[in-house]
């Protein structure tokens, strides 16, 4: 480990000489790191405008690629905005912040009760973590070329889709469907099972056109693709695009998750992070924020400020989960766990 | 006059330890220990494993048959450059090096949006009756995609290496009798060697080792050693195992610059 220390203190030596240059007022900035496309970018400029606090803005594809970024410290932020179960691998790692909620009162009036309850499940006592956005994972399906109601992940396994099924290039996603199509959980480790569900994704790939993740949103707009996994709120800008496109979530049951904001623990800009957090807590940014990115709000204050009654009752936006049997959160596995999946995941692509 | 050398060779030799030596010394660390720092072969076995070794094997065949096709294309080019001296010469060269002014990956995705399903290339097709292309996320898109990135890399030492025969030697065959066949295959090819051992090299090495055309042009679906070993590192984040796999890809390497230098020897 110390040789990798030494290595990355020589890069942000080489880094730091040239960075300074700018001549920028280092010490009222809050380093954002955020999913691709995932804010308002008007909202960034508010916040500066209305703080003076600069916004340095990082994306990242998937929990996945983000987590060893952080973890080994080779850049520097305050803010994440990481999904439940890497949210539970970051706070059992003891990278997180606990959040002093005085300073984020927007938080507590505006996030609605069931969604601090729904995420007790992986930040017990809701210490560390603000939700940002929640949602579903479903299929969207094109009703021109799908002439049958979709209901079932099976159908992703349907010849007559060959090369017209978009899976989700991550591995716990695409672990998800296989395992809710056969009734297990998301978070199983019974060998057995994953031996059951790997060898049915091996079975589907034939069938699959392409794994992708942000791309399955241009895809499917384009009529490349007839059937595809994707993440509610991907599906709610879709159909703005393209009239044809259809979002169901299957009988069997799916993945509900949030995306909260957490600080790092050795954040650089604690006082400005929350300053951050407030701000994205506040009604009207969010409800901007909801209108831009068409993820679900967990913000109470936002939702009721929504004037199209369409929106308000989507069921996509806003479904009414007491309906659906088999949700689930993805929970943290554990590094076996991890190893495991990534081993299977490996199989699955290389076969 | 050596030590005015050594001084003006000082800013590589930085460059070189900061860069090149020091990252290949951490990758050996890496690869050749595990998470507590104990030493273990084991990520270097891991090759071994199903999917490790279909990937390798995948990415060997592909970049075999990419370095293959790019050679075929290039000779014959090649050749008809390097007896165009002049102008007309200088032009195909010109016409060849521009696409490298473009950065490589959008070269790459313009080529995903070419063989998309509902892509130009199809969109054309079917204008005029015709059937449809169905290459894309398939290995034939990759090693298209491999062929058209790496073509320049192959074409340019055979140019250097063919424009460099003296024209008097050809002659000189031909007065002794040789016909076209005869006087290419004993005495321009020979001669071109070193151009054809650095082309393949060039071509092969970064084909092996590619993790972006598969993905663009592969759609995930075809897993090359380079993809594992992408993921190993951004997304698993097992940096020792991603390591190891590196390491095993080096010894290839070794081995395809062992080969070459072999049959340049055998030639000479």
């Amino acid at each position: 480990m110390n040789k990798m220390w030494a290595f990355f203190l020589i890069t942000i030596a080489i880094l730091s000489t040239c960075g300074c240059g700018t001549g920028e007022n280092n010490d009222n900035v809050v380093i954002v790191y955020n999913w691709g496309e995932y804010i308002d970018p008007d909202m960034l400029e508010q916040f500066e405008e209305e703080t003076g606090i600069r916004v340095i803005y990082d994306e990242f594809e998937t929990n996945e690629t983000m987590y060893p970024k952080v973890e080994a410290g080779a850049a520097e932020y305050d803010v994440i905005c990481p999904s439940d179960y890497m949210i539970s691998k970051m706070i059992q790692n003891d990278l997180l912040m606990e959040l002093d909620f005085d300073h984020i009162p927007n938080a507590k009036s505006n996030i609605g009760t069931q969604y601090w309850q729904q995420s007790e499940g992986f930040d017990p006592g809701n210490k560390y973590s603000v939700p940002y956005c929640w949602g579903t994972v479903g299929i969207l399906y094109n009703r021109t070329m799908v002439d049958e109601p979709v209901t079932s992940w099976a159908q992703l396994w349907d010849e007559k889709y060959r090369d017209e099924i978009l899976m989700q290039d991550s591995v716990r996603d695409a672990f998800m469907v296989a395992e809710k199509l056969y009734g297990y959980s998301m978070n199983t480790l019974d060998a057995q099972e994953l031996l059951t569900v790997k060898n049915a994704l091996i079975e589907q790939k034939p069938l699959v056109q392409a794994y992708v993740i942000d791309q399955v949103r241009d895809k499917m707009i384009g009529n490349e693709a007839a059937i595809g996994v994707i993440y509610s709120g991907e599906a709610i800008y879709t159909q703005y695009e393209n009239s044809n496109l259809e979002y169901v979530i299957p009988a069997e049951g799916t993945n509900v998750w949030i995306d909260s904001w957490v600080i790092l623990k050795n954040a650089p800009h604690q006082e400005n992070a929350e300053k951050f957090i407030d701000f994205m807590c506040r009604g009207d940014v969010a409800l901007k924020n909801f209108e831009y990115i068409t993820y679900s709000t967990p913000n109470d204050a936002a939702k009721s400020l929504i004037e199209d009654e369409e929106i308000k009752n989507s069921p996509i936006a806003f479904p009414d989960l007491s309906q659906y049997d088999n949700l689930e959160t993805y929970t943290y596995l554990g590094e076996e766990g991890d190893t495991l999946y990534n081993e299977l995941w490996k199989e699955i692509k290389s076969y | 006059m050596n030590s005015k050398k050594n001084i003006l060779a000082a800013p590589y030799a930085v460059w070189s330890a900061v860069f090149i030596v020091i990252p290949l010394c951490m990758i050996l660390y890496y690869g050749l220990t595990d998470k507590t720092g104990a030493f273990t072969l084991e990520n270097i076995a891991a090759i071994a494993s199903v999917g490790h070794a279909r990937a390798l094997w995948r990415s060997i065949l592909l970049s075999v048959i990419s370095t293959i096709i790019c050679f075929l294309l290039a000779y014959p080019l090649a050749m008809i450059l390097a007896e165009k001296k002049g102008r007309a010469g200088g032009f195909i060269i010109l016409l060849f090096i521009l696409p490298m002014w473009m950065n490589f990956l959008l070269r790459t995705l313009a080529w995903q949006t070419l063989l998309e399903k509902t892509g130009v290339i199809n969109g054309i097709l079917s204008f005029f009756g015709l059937p449809s292309l169905r290459i894309i996320n398939t290995s034939y898109a990759i090693v298209l995609g491999m062929v058209y990135n790496f073509l320049p890399f192959m074409v340019l030492p055979l140019y250097n290496a063919l424009s460099k025969i003296d024209e008097n030697v050809i002659n000189a065959a031909k007065d002794l009798g040789a016909n076209k066949i005869q006087t290419f295959f004993h005495v321009i090819l020979p001669l071109s060697v070193p151009g054809i051992i650095s082309g393949i090299t060039m071509v092969f090495v970064p084909a092996l080792t590619t993790f972006v055309i598969s993905t663009l042009l592969g759609g995930s679906k075809v897993l090359l050693i380079g993809n594992v070993i992408e993921q190993e590192f951004t997304q698993a984040s097992n940096w020792h195992l991603g390591s190891g796999l590196s390491i095993v890809l080096m010894i290839f390497i070794i081995i395809n610059m062992i080969v070459t230098a072999l049959f340049e020897k055998a030639e000479n």
